[in-house]
């Protein structure tokens, strides 16, 4: 008896400390969703204390001064970045990938650099370019910005994507009279395409999110993150809640229903 | 481009004085051959033997170093994969992932611009059985019936020239068995020259009317399989298909049309026409089937050759027995002896005289001082 | 064998082939991007690395003059030498936490997940989902003086700093794990996803007892997704401002805070210049040190 517990404990040990830390990830987007529902204003202590419920900030989630702007912002900078950095990233890993040329570990170098340096290096290294260049900050200095560091992840995503395709696939191809351009558009885009989609995905949410980067070469330009920043400063508006929570829920729901024909895959 | 089938022509298949070099490796060496039109071609060779390189280039895939490939008159040795009408079968299918069947098998037709390929699509699934599967995608299929998708989607093209690197290679013994028949069956209905790579001679001698057996990038012979079977050119050919038993000797003379061999201390005769060497060192080979066992000396059949030796092993193999006997020099001897009923098995330990008529042995040339056959690594094959 | 081909195929081609080898292609491919990342991250860190080496007594609307000022750096590593160490520290502490928390989960989801695999592994990326700074603002919530962590822990005589948790040094710890905990799990989860079960079986079957099974066998195979792991929690947590702003005090302040607001509040480029490229400089020599004594090039 005292076997076979123990037997149930050591087969599930590591599942629970697994459950338990995705808990841990889980609980602050918990208290998002509870501070979105609160029934208070930006000046109340942001606790949950004398918690009253209330459906009037989901009325109404760009109702505080400034913030739709600044979340329409962002998600403009997003798209640009994400295009920019998607297009130069999967030029770069087809040379990585496919050619053999001279230069190529500096290159590597160059394209990993990024990802081995604090943000705060990257952000602080561009405005004393900027500023040394005389550029106006503003949205396409940030930009810029953002498409220079989601470029490494581009780089890297599709890079690995490109390793892994079978390269029979594109001689068969040539093989059944199809030319180079019609060879890369019939059979190598579609089969690198997901991982060019799940670059451009990192991509947006790195420059949707990003704010270390952005602090330093936004000039007077306010993105939905350092909107929320001034709210820190100055208090929270629980817009910025409803706006947490909806991407939240609507990026979850996005992600489940992409992975629906996988479960049905398997099945079949 | 209208419907018309660019295979018509008859046209042989032509390599002449091919190489290719990989940096300081040679992977072909000034390769000469001839497949006939409507011929079904084995290359066969253990890996790395050039084979698939060879194939390769008639592809288009590689180009050669040196050397030149002919498709009737029509010199291809530069042109393009999708310019010459050649397709291939390959190893492990490279069927498209992101396409279904049907896409797949319409691929080449559709970038040769023919319009309504619908009817030659079903026409092709329904030749290599698989009428039902043209919206299933390549993963949903079993791994023979992949092999037959990448059959289709190569036919349908109607080549001058179908290669097939390995096409069977993945599949499991008995599948692979029916595959062949198959195979055959397709090649004899749509008269379309085949060129297969394996490194099967089974395989190869099931299938190809023609096979060549490729050593070091190099052709060692070319033949008929009955023909090469028969009567081996070099001890290379003789272990590769099939087994061989070589006894390193001399030739010491001629009888009439016989010639005389000296090995090992014991002597043999064999018709000068099964003598690929007149003179000095010889291989004088036999095929483990074509020796008997005799329990005594004096039951071997007159005009037999004989060897006296000891059963050290015996494995029976269902149709057969196998037994291995050393005779005084040492280098076991193979012999099958087909469990027909006729003779009593025989221990192990027990003398016995191995016999054969001189006419099924063959004489090779030996390089001097070789003693040892090459055999062919059996880890090459795998 | 087709891969030598295509490097070394041509050599000593008789006839011209059909069409030439492109061999200035790669070079075509790489052009946007890498110029944008010479001319948006080499140039900029040269100009950091000038920018460091003003005289510190000039202004940006006066402008700065070059003094190749290295003093610069004498001074920003006597003032800040506690910062710089707290940095390192914490990142340091952050990265053992998250690899102690990371692998189980990872260990779980990629060998025990089964058939909800995929669904674990979305709940791992699923904090990404919202503003990383909104999820911070809630470990404020979660840590406040009368929140219910602080009451549990009050209620099991837990002994406090001050009797909080907000504005303490766990408290800035704790965000740092929680904002980075995914990028260590995913890069051991990759590794251990392709570790073959069928390993950890015979280890079993030669005798290996779980511990050893795991010491031996596992661990040792999903070393690359250790080494990537720790370094895209340590890189990131080592230059990070906004944990130490928001759950912190100035006793957490970290070189990040610092360096921030030198330049955007202080305005004094020189120095924070200074600051910010030995940042780099750190970290790279300790990224690379690390990767080298890891025996993993390809990391990334």
């Amino acid at each position: 008896m005292l076997h076979r517990l123990r037997r149930w404990v050591a087969d599930r040990w590591v599942m629970a400390i697994g459950l338990i830390v995705l808990l841990y990830l889980f609980v602050p987007i918990g208290v998002v969703a509870a501070m979105s529902f609160r029934d208070a204003g930006r000046n109340a202590p942001y606790t949950l204390e004398n918690y009253k419920f209330t459906w009037a900030h989901w009325a109404d989630p760009f109702g505080a001064a400034g913030i739709g702007h600044a979340f329409w912002l962002s998600i403009a900078i997003a798209a640009l970045a994400t295009l920019g950095a998607v297009i130069l990233g999967t030029l770069m890993s087809f040379a990585l990938a496919r050619h053999s040329f001279r230069g190529r570990a500096a290159t590597n170098t160059l394209i990993f650099l990024p990802m081995a340096t604090p943000e705060i290096v990257m952000g602080s290294s561009l405005l004393a370019l900027f500023v040394a260049a005389g550029v106006q900050l503003g949205f396409w200095t940030i930009v810029i910005a953002h498409v220079m560091f989601c470029l490494s992840f581009v780089v890297v995503t599709v890079k690995a994507r490109l390793a892994g395709l079978d390269p029979r696939l594109q001689e068969a191809a040539m093989d059944l009279y199809a030319n180079e351009v019609q060879t890369f558009l019939r059979v190598t885009l579609p089969l690198v395409m997901p991982g060019i989609v799940a670059a451009a995905l990192l991509s947006f949410s790195l420059s949707f999110d990003d704010f270390i980067v952005t602090n330093f070469n936004s000039g007077s330009v306010v993105t939905f993150p350092m909107f929320v920043w001034g709210a820190s400063q100055r208090g929270i508006p629980p817009q910025i809640n409803v706006i947490g929570t909806a991407m939240f829920v609507i990026s979850f729901l996005v992600v489940l229903i992409g992975q629906i024909p996988n479960l049905r895959r398997r099945k079949a | 481009m209208s419907e018309q089938r660019h295979g018509d022509s008859g046209a042989d298949l032509n390599l002449v004085g091919v190489t290719k070099s990989f940096g300081a490796f040679t992977a072909v060496d000034d390769l000469s051959l001839t497949v006939p039109q409507g011929s079904f071609f084995a290359l066969l060779g253990a890996s790395g033997c050039g084979k698939t390189t060879t194939l390769r280039m008639i592809a288009g895939l590689e180009e050669p170093t040196a050397g030149r490939i002919l498709l009737g008159d029509q010199d291809v040795t530069r042109l393009r994969p999708y310019k010459r009408p050649v397709n291939t079968v390959f190893q492990s299918y490279a069927l498209f992932p992101h396409l279904n069947i049907s896409d797949n098998v319409a691929f080449g037709l559709r970038r040769r611009g023919v319009k309504g390929v619908a009817d030659q699509v079903e026409r092709m699934l329904r030749l290599v059985d698989l009428e039902s599967f043209g919206k299933r995608k390549p993963a949903q299929l079993s791994g023979g019936q992949q092999q037959r998708v990448a059959l289709a989607r190569a036919l349908i093209n109607h080549p001058q020239v179908l290669l097939l690197d390995e096409p069977l290679g993945a599949l499991d013994l008995k599948l692979r068995r029916q595959m062949q028949v198959e195979l055959k069956r397709i090649q004899t209905e749509v008269g379309i020259t085949f060129v297969h790579v394996t490194h099967d001679q089974e395989e190869a001698m099931t299938m190809a009317d023609t096979v060549a057996v490729m050593n070091a990038g190099k052709i060692e012979q070319l033949g008929s399989p009955v023909e090469m079977y028969d009567y081996p050119g070099t001890a290379f050919v003789a272990n590769f298909l099939g087994q061989s038993n070589l006894f390193a000797g001399g030739v010491t003379g001629r009888s009439g049309d016989d010639v005389l061999v000296e090995a090992h201390g014991a002597r043999f005769s064999l018709p000068a026409t099964r003598a690929r060497a007149a003179d000095g060192s010889v291989w004088l080979g036999v095929r483990p089937e074509k020796m008997h066992l005799a329990a005594a000396l004096d039951k071997v059949p007159a005009g037999h050759q004989s060897v006296t030796g000891i059963i050290t092993d015996s494995s029976y193999v269902g149709v057969s027995t196998q037994y291995l006997v050393r005779p005084a020099w040492g280098d076991e001897l193979t012999v099958f002896v087909p469990n027909s009923g006729v003779a009593a098995p025989l221990a192990v330990a027990s003398e016995v005289t191995v016999h054969w008529r001189p006419e099924h042995a063959f004489l090779l040339s030996r390089p001097e001082g070789q003693t040892v056959a090459p055999v062919v690594d059996a880890e090459a094959l795998a | 064998m087709s891969a030598l081909g295509h490097v070394g195929g041509s050599t000593g081609t008789p006839a011209k082939l059909e069409k030439p080898r492109k061999r200035w292609l790669p070079y075509l491919l790489l052009l946007p991007g890498g110029l944008w990342l010479i001319l948006f991250f080499a140039v900029p860190a040269i100009q950091l690395f000038a920018t460091s080496l003003y005289d510190p007594s000039g202004s940006l609307e006066e402008g700065y003059a070059m003094t190749w000022q290295f003093s610069n750096y004498a001074d920003a590593a006597s003032e800040y030498l506690p910062h710089f160490m707290r940095s390192l520290g914490y990142a340091a502490l952050t990265t053992v936490i998250c690899l102690l928390l990371g692998y189980p989960l990872a260990y779980a989801i990629a060998l025990k997940g089964g058939r909800w695999k995929n669904l674990l592994l979305i709940c791992v990326i699923a904090p990404f989902f919202t503003s990383f700074l909104i999820r911070t603002l809630a470990w404020k919530v979660i840590l406040s003086d009368n929140g219910w962590v602080v009451t549990t822990l009050d209620a099991l005589h837990v002994p406090l700093p001050d009797g909080r948790l907000l504005a303490t040094t766990p408290a800035v710890i704790a965000g740092l794990v929680y904002n980075f905990l995914p990028f260590m799990v995913l890069p051991l989860y990759a590794s251990l996803e392709k570790l073959d079960p069928r390993l950890l079986e015979a280890a079993g079957d030669l005798y290996a007892r779980p511990v050893a099974r795991f010491t031996r066998v596992a661990l040792p195979l999903s070393m690359p997704g250790v080494v990537a792991g720790t370094l895209l929690t340590f890189i990131p947590a080592a230059g990070d401002y906004i944990n130490a702003q928001l759950l912190g005090t100035n006793r957490q302040y970290m070189i990040g805070n610092v360096i921030q607001s030198k330049f955007l509040r202080v305005g004094d480029y020189p120095n924070a210049a200074a600051l910010s490229f030995t940042l780099m400089a750190a970290i790279l020599v300790l990224v690379f040190v690390y990767v080298r004594r890891a025996g993993t090039d390809e990391v990334l």
